[in-house]
């Protein structure tokens, strides 16, 4: 297939595509990791796929904060209270 | 090869079979909706390999068969009217993301007050969308173009999509002896889908995300304008071919009717230009007129070199409109006068704005508004009034 060398409206899907989106951030999630379930619905839930899973032990879950909007889905689906909206630049 | 008797709206169901379109969406309205039942009977029936899409709206007919498209499919969907105008957003992104596809219009008048009847206002209406915009003469072009525009919208020098527009009941309800190329033929003519690019799982893409610099932005904008030049080509190669496959050869964007001594020019485009040749014919057997006439197949591209090349010693041409812009005048008008203008052409020029609404005009209107306007020039010089509201008798 040929695209005909016209330009077109196209990206392939790699991290941080449209720049760092994390600035646009006015609220942030933060994570306490002993009332972590290990459910994985953040990870699911997540708009912006920011949320890693480490499954090696440690924290449950990284948040990549260069590109996490702060929008609160993962908090909202939390069942334990494990997720915490802040202001951001409050104190965590 | 069968001629059948067959409606403007079934000529362009048969176009799309023979075009082997996988998938349709159908929303119904007024003239169109006979275009999408023909095509579900012949999916129903089996005689045709597609899928029908039930949408709940205009807009989402257009969505849909522009995600099959994306996925790498012919699709084909048509509509009208208002409902042109609640597509008209997916219009933007149909073109915006180089997707060729073909759309039927039967084209509609607006309202209010609710009206079914011609005139091309809802086509005229979508000219900047980058679609490539066709209007019909008779049911044997509606069957004959929208095959074609498949292999144009799908050339790689245009990857975008086009319109076939039939003026509503004129033709999209008037049957006439169409004749029916074999599938052989337009297997033949037709290869397989071409497009740009396809979603396909495994190879994720994504379609129109935020740029990231609007110097690229604005550079898409450019390239469908170029795609748009690059077509005009296109468009005549194309006519060729299908004229040495079917015999049927329409001179690609323009064809001028009895131009070659023609001194006094009749611009047109849709169904009306049938009547407009009745016209010329009796203008110069009667009339002793020397009357020529432009058919404007496409006015997306507008076919500028063509209308300087046929109207450069023109003593005076006629634009006649279906449709205006408020506060402006007829997009034809517009158009012709722009591209004659910049191209050095000095002929007057006159915008006869008739027809609209669905207001019935026959070749003796035309005859009147040609013989009231040509004596003025040929007394004058030129024309006293530029744009002219014209009722008829």
């Amino acid at each position: 297939m040929s695209d005909g060398g016209h330009i077109l409206p196209l990206a392939r899907p790699t991290e941080g595509v449209s720049g760092k989106t994390g600035t646009w951030r006015v609220t942030k999630p933060i994570f306490n990791n002993e009332k972590c379930v290990k459910c994985m619905l953040c990870w699911l839930y997540c708009p912006e796929n920011v949320i890693d899973i480490n499954e090696g032990g440690g924290p449950y879950i990284t948040i990549n904060y260069d590109y996490c909007k702060g929008c609160g889905i993962c908090v909202d689906v939390c069942p334990t209270d494990t997720l915490k909206l802040i202001p951001e630049g409050g104190e965590e | 090869m069968v001629v059948k008797p067959l409606t403007g709206n079934y000529a362009a169901a048969w176009a799309a079979k023979l075009a082997r379109v996988k998938v349709v969406a159908a929303f119904p309205i007024t003239p169109q909706t006979t275009i999408v039942e023909k095509l579900a009977q012949f999916i129903e029936s089996g005689e045709m390999d597609a899928r029908m899409i039930r949408v709940e709206s205009e807009h989402s007919a257009l969505a849909a068969v522009y995600g099959a498209a994306s996925g790498g499919v012919r699709a084909f969907t048509a509509t009208a009217s208002h409902g042109l105008m609640y597509m008209h957003e997916m219009l933007w992104w149909v073109a915006g993301a180089r997707i060729p596809m073909v759309m039927a219009v039967a084209m509609r008048t607006m309202g209010p007050p609710w009206n079914i009847w011609t005139d091309h206002s809802d086509i005229m209406g979508q000219r900047d969308t980058g679609w490539l915009i066709m209007l019909a003469e008779h049911n044997q072009e509606v069957l004959d173009e929208t095959i074609k525009m498949f292999k144009i919208t799908e050339d790689e020098r245009v990857y975008l999509p086009g319109i076939v527009g039939l003026d509503a009941f004129i033709l999209s309800h008037t049957t006439e002896p169409v004749d029916l190329p074999d599938q052989e033929v337009v297997d033949t003519f037709l290869p397989g889908r071409k497009q740009p690019y396809s979603f396909r799982p495994g190879d994720p893409l994504i379609m129109g995300n935020i740029p990231r610099s609007l110097k690229e932005n604005m550079k898409m904008r450019e390239d469908i304008h170029r795609s748009q030049e690059a077509a005009k080509e296109v468009i005549g190669e194309v006519d060729k071919e299908w004229g040495e496959l079917t015999g049927r050869s329409y001179g690609g964007l323009v064809e001028c009717y009895r131009c070659s001594d023609a001194k006094h020019f009749i611009v047109g485009a849709g169904a009306w230009v049938g009547d407009m040749r009745e016209a010329v014919d009796r203008l110069r057997a009667e009339h002793g007129f020397k009357a020529g006439l432009v058919k404007v197949r496409y006015v997306r591209p507008f076919p500028r070199e063509e209308m300087v090349k046929w109207l450069a010693n023109a003593k005076s041409v006629i634009v006649f409109d279906r449709s205006v812009s408020p506060g402006s005048a007829g997009p034809l008008f517009l158009d012709t006068v722009t591209h004659l203008t910049i191209s050095g052409v000095r002929a007057p020029v006159k915008n006869v704005l008739a027809g609209l609404t669905g207001l019935d005009v026959t070749y003796g209107d035309i005859m009147d508004a040609f013989i009231a306007s040509v004596s003025e020039v040929e007394e004058m010089g030129t024309f006293t009034k530029t744009i002219e509201w014209f009722y008829g008798r």
